[in-house]
């Protein structure tokens, strides 16, 4: 029986604000699984803190809501233990890029194949709306006191200098591309990143959804606002590093961060950088384990009738005296 | 005839001082004695003193003695260092080329130690040269032999025709223990077998070092002025090996089935999972090869937040850290107590306070082990007392964590890790492997994760487990896993998870709670690793016609403190020993039994307790001499 959108659905009572931008996420996540058609008990979402974290209670496979930064570690403990799972993993930009900075970049490095993806929204919401690392140095939301005096962190631009191995960046009020993003993204070969622009309608009151609809920018022919989001995919920008050579990777990782710089006027969405070109982590492990596909940490068995299997006694005839 | 002798090793880090050790430990073990070697070492790579002491002894030792019966030196810090700590009719071997060396040559001693030294010589009149201090072991009754390490190469260079061993003074480790060898006339093809084993991955490395550590033996049978020394040879004990502290962690992980270590690099703990990493592909009876998954992550909370991870997929995981390591992974093993996850956390403790004395010896993190955490949730606290126990133990704590279904924290230390002791082969059949309620299969679609069961505990699906779809989260969650701050069910989550702690007093077995290892009236309360040097110093004690009582607690969280009760109510008089300061078990004592000990015998320097200190404390109390708190502090 094929699934429906509204088998990944819990019963659970969502309590973001109204018009949190983190429904059209959510929303897109369910339906890039109906379309994969991946079932429930291979998937798990993986959370970290915040309105965001509350997002694995809302979709119907395995949920785990872990700590705040933590949840590459979680997440990457289990993919590599069952590399048969699929795993989401998503959290806010305070917790992915601030307390979690650290697991950032080496889960960058490591390339495990899962999909990371960050509610993106710049700022602490369920504490109250203090400046979270993508806030503009200067700017001044809602409830800060004083303007930010911290520099923006680049999602994009920190995602590919770390070593994921693809990054793409969607906007919560756009569900279907959003939607194809993750599919895109659970189908690559590696460690895949969407940022996700997220209007926080409670404390965020610079990057509102008017502002990203362009609502203060009227055409002056048109008479229409002008968005501010465009989509890569309607460009003829080519985010993929077809070749092994260090021009082409240059290359595409450079433009990559150029136009996820772009911010005020034009801001894009869509895949920035992609490449398979560089061993997904199960590779890493097979080079050393052979056969670590077929038979890994969660298929293998211990014991028989609560007697351990493992021989050891190789290894303790090296110590005989 | 010699029945208990120690030999004693020094140099500057990486002048192969531990090698030259183990090929000793490898010689005496092959002649049939019982090996105990401990090392000592300075967090540093290259330069700082490293010295390793091997015990070696006709009858069973589990610990050191204070005091040394042969040293060698090949430089001047350890003759500085070592020489007055040589027993009456001890012997120094040295290179002779140090003779004129000055105290104040030696860049590498602390202030302090220099100042101490500086005095002793001029007390005793001496000049502040090696010259100065080997006067003062010769007047002590220290037989020096001394030869010129330099002209031993450039005679085996010329014997070899080979210039190039000249200039090998990382050779002057395998010189000085074959020199030793020598002297003690033990037979030159053990030393030959020894010194090809070790070298064994490199055979042209095997053949040079065999040729100098001939040369220097017969060097030293030759020229060296005959002693009094006699070992024989016996027959040696089946099923006997000679192993390093930590093995005992890493092959009770691997005969336990766990199949996941992350873990952070930090001194002692790293070696474990080295070792883990090293024996990655694993031989599987009746099956196809298995594997250990060990994962070098960012930090701490990354290497449990991983362990963690992976044993929601089912997956027996595990950890291995220090004190530094383990004060970072607090939230995580909260996470880990909340959603019941079991997971191990070998825990080598060394001696903080923070960074403490990183590569020295300590007990002082018992009670952040029992206590740290945000909230309370059940966990286990279990400790080793030695390498062949810490096999077994291993193989326990994995089968607490997945009975009980809480995090296990497995309580270890540097002494243990860094000796080398012989060893009863491990015995796998004694090993059991108890899953607890973990499901292989659910055939229901209406499983809870934290299904409320008469004991407390609750079938435990995994990750890709199909119909067994669960929640987890750090918040408070409803039977599902789902977040809920309603009181009732709070009440009842938290009933059914601190319940657990009565629980696990009533399931484990007494015998592996607290073991008695005798009965008398002043009765030693103690954990871990002190076990080594309490059992020998009982020993030494019984010899005298003196018997003391020996409890030895495993199980420090939950505490058993009605067994504990049972097991004092015949000893009048309570010693506590541990490598602290304020006597941390001792403190539990007294909020669990409402019971000071009588005595605390402590040692913090961050250099294991020794038999001998021990003996003469104890003799102390029983004469009723000590001061309630005794303080020890031998060793360089």
């Amino acid at each position: 029986m094929a699934l429906k959108i509204g088998d990944y659905k819990t019963d659970v009572h969502n309590d973001w604000c109204p018009g949190c931008g983190d429904f059209g996420i959510v929303n897109s996540i369910q339906m890039a699984l109906a379309e994969m058609e991946i079932p429930r008990h291979q998937t798990a979402i993986f959370s970290g803190i915040g309105c965001s974290g509350k997002t694995s209670h809302f979709i119907n496979v395995f949920g785990v809501h872990t700590l705040h930064g933590r949840v590459l570690t979680f997440a990457q403990g289990a993919k590599i233990s069952n590399p048969n799972l699929k795993i989401i993993a998503v959290g806010g930009d305070g917790d992915g890029l601030g307390i979690g900075a650290g697991h950032f970049v080496a889960a960058g490095r490591r390339n495990v194949d899962m999909t990371y993806i960050i509610f993106d929204n710049a700022v602490y919401g369920l504490t109250k709306g203090q400046a979270s690392p993508t806030l503009k140095l200067g700017e001044k939301t809602k409830s800060l006191p004083t303007p930010n005096t911290n520099y923006n962190v680049n999602p994009i631009g920190l995602a590919i200098a770390s070593g994921f191995t693809f990054a793409a960046r969607g906007y919560s009020y756009d569900i279907r591309q959003l939607k194809d993003l993750i599919i895109a993204a659970v189908n690559h070969k590696g460690l895949a990143f969407v940022d996700v622009l997220q209007p926080c309608p409670t404390y965020n009151d610079i990057n509102t959804k008017d502002w990203f609809s362009g609502v203060d920018r009227i055409d002056e022919t048109t008479k229409k606002a002008m968005p501010r989001i465009y989509k890569l995919e309607d460009t003829d920008y080519d985010p993929v590093v077809h070749y092994s050579d260090e021009t082409e990777l240059n290359q595409k990782k450079t433009q990559a961060i150029v136009r996820s710089l772009e911010w005020d006027t034009k801001i894009p969405t869509g895949i920035f950088y992609k490449n398979e070109l560089i061993t997904p982590y199960t590779r890493r492990l097979t080079d050393k384990i052979p056969n670590y596909i077929e038979n890994p940490s969660a298929l293998q068995n211990i014991s028989k009738n609560n007697v351990p299997i493992t021989k050891i006694d190789q290894i303790l005839d090296s110590y005989k005296v | 005839m010699v029945t208990d002798f120690t030999w004693m090793i020094g140099g500057p880090q990486g002048s192969g001082v531990e090698t030259a050790a183990n090929i000793f430990s490898q010689v005496f073990s092959k002649m049939g004695y019982q090996i105990f070697g401990k090392r000592e070492y300075y967090s540093n790579i290259k330069g700082e003193h490293s010295y390793f002491a091997v015990r070696v002894s006709e009858k069973q030792i589990r610990s050191s003695i204070k005091g040394t019966n042969m040293l060698i030196a090949f430089d001047a810090e350890t003759i500085f260092r070592h020489a007055d700590d040589v027993l009456e009719n001890g012997i120094i071997i040295y290179d002779s080329t140090l003779e004129n060396v000055k105290v104040s040559d030696v860049i590498t001693f602390d202030n302090d130690f220099k100042e101490r030294l500086g005095n002793l010589l001029k007390s005793k009149n001496k000049e502040d040269t090696v010259k100065g201090i080997l006067e003062l072991a010769s007047e002590n009754g220290t037989s020096i032999h001394s030869v010129s390490f330099r002209s031993l190469l450039a005679e085996l260079s010329e014997k070899l025709e080979n210039p190039r061993i000249k200039n090998m003074s990382r050779m002057f480790n395998v010189l000085g223990v074959s020199l030793s060898l020598g002297l003690l006339m033990i037979p030159s093809e053990k030393l030959t077998e020894s010194v090809n084993s070790i070298f064994s991955k490199k055979k042209s490395i095997a053949e040079m070092n065999v040729s100098a550590a001939n040369f220097a033996y017969n060097y030293a049978t030759a020229k060296f002025e005959n002693i009094e020394l006699k070992f024989e040879e016996k027959e040696i004990e089946e099923n006997t090996l000679l192993l390093q502290g930590y093995y005992g962690t890493a092959l009770g992980k691997i005969i336990a089935g766990c199949r996941f270590q992350s873990y952070y690099p930090i001194t002692p703990a790293t070696d474990e999972s080295n070792f883990l990493e090293t024996n990655e592909i694993l031989e599987i009876n009746e099956d196809r090869p298995g594997s250990t998954l060990v994962i070098q992550t960012e930090d701490e909370i990354s290497a449990i937040g991983m362990a963690i991870g992976s044993s929601l997929t089912g997956v027996r995981s595990a950890t291995c850290t220090s004190g530094p390591g383990f004060v970072l992974m607090i939230e995580c093993l909260s996470w880990a107590g909340i959603n019941e996850v079991p997971v191990v956390i070998t825990f080598y403790q060394r001696s903080g306070p923070s960074t403490g004395l990183p590569t020295r010896h300590g007990q002082d993190d018992l009670l952040c082990a029992i206590n740290s955490g945000v909230g309370e949730f059940p966990r286990i606290v279990y400790a080793s007392g030695n390498v062949l126990d810490s096999f077994y133990d291993t193989t326990q704590v994995f089968n607490y964590a997945d009975v009980f279904q809480v995090p296990v924290i497995h309580m270890m230390d540097k002494f243990i890790a860094s000796s080398v002791t012989t060893c009863q082969r491990f015995d796998e059949t004694k090993v059991n492997i108890d899953r607890g309620k973990l499901l292989d299969e659910i055939s229901s679609d209406n499983y809870r994760r934290f299904e409320h069961t008469t004991d407390g505990l609750s079938p435990r699906s995994k990750l890709g487990l199909e119909n067994g779809i669960f929640w987890n989260t750090g918040d408070e969650s409803d039977i599902q896993g789902h977040i809920s701050e309603d009181p009732v069910n709070r009440i009842q989550m938290m009933d059914k998870r601190q319940s657990r702690l009565d629980y696990i007093l009533e399931k484990i077995p007494e015998s592996e709670q607290i073991i008695k290892h005798s009965e008398g009236d002043f009765c030693i309360v103690s954990w871990g690793s002190t076990q080594g040097p309490v059992l020998d110093a009982i020993e030494m004690l019984k010899n005298e016609g003196i018997s003391i009582g020996f409890v030895e607690v495993k199980l420090l969280q939950p505490f058993p403190k009605e067994l504990l009760k049972k097991l004092f109510s015949n000893s009048k008089t309570i010693i506590d020993i541990e490598a602290n300061y304020t006597g941390q078990l001792g403190s539990l004592i007294r909020q669990n039994l409402e019971k000071d000990p009588d005595y605390y015998i402590l040692k913090f320097t961050g250099r294991p307790m020794t038999c001998t200190e021990l003996y003469d404390t104890l003799k102390k109390i029983v004469n009723g001499t000590a001061e309630k708190r005794e303080v020890l502090t031998y060793g360089a």
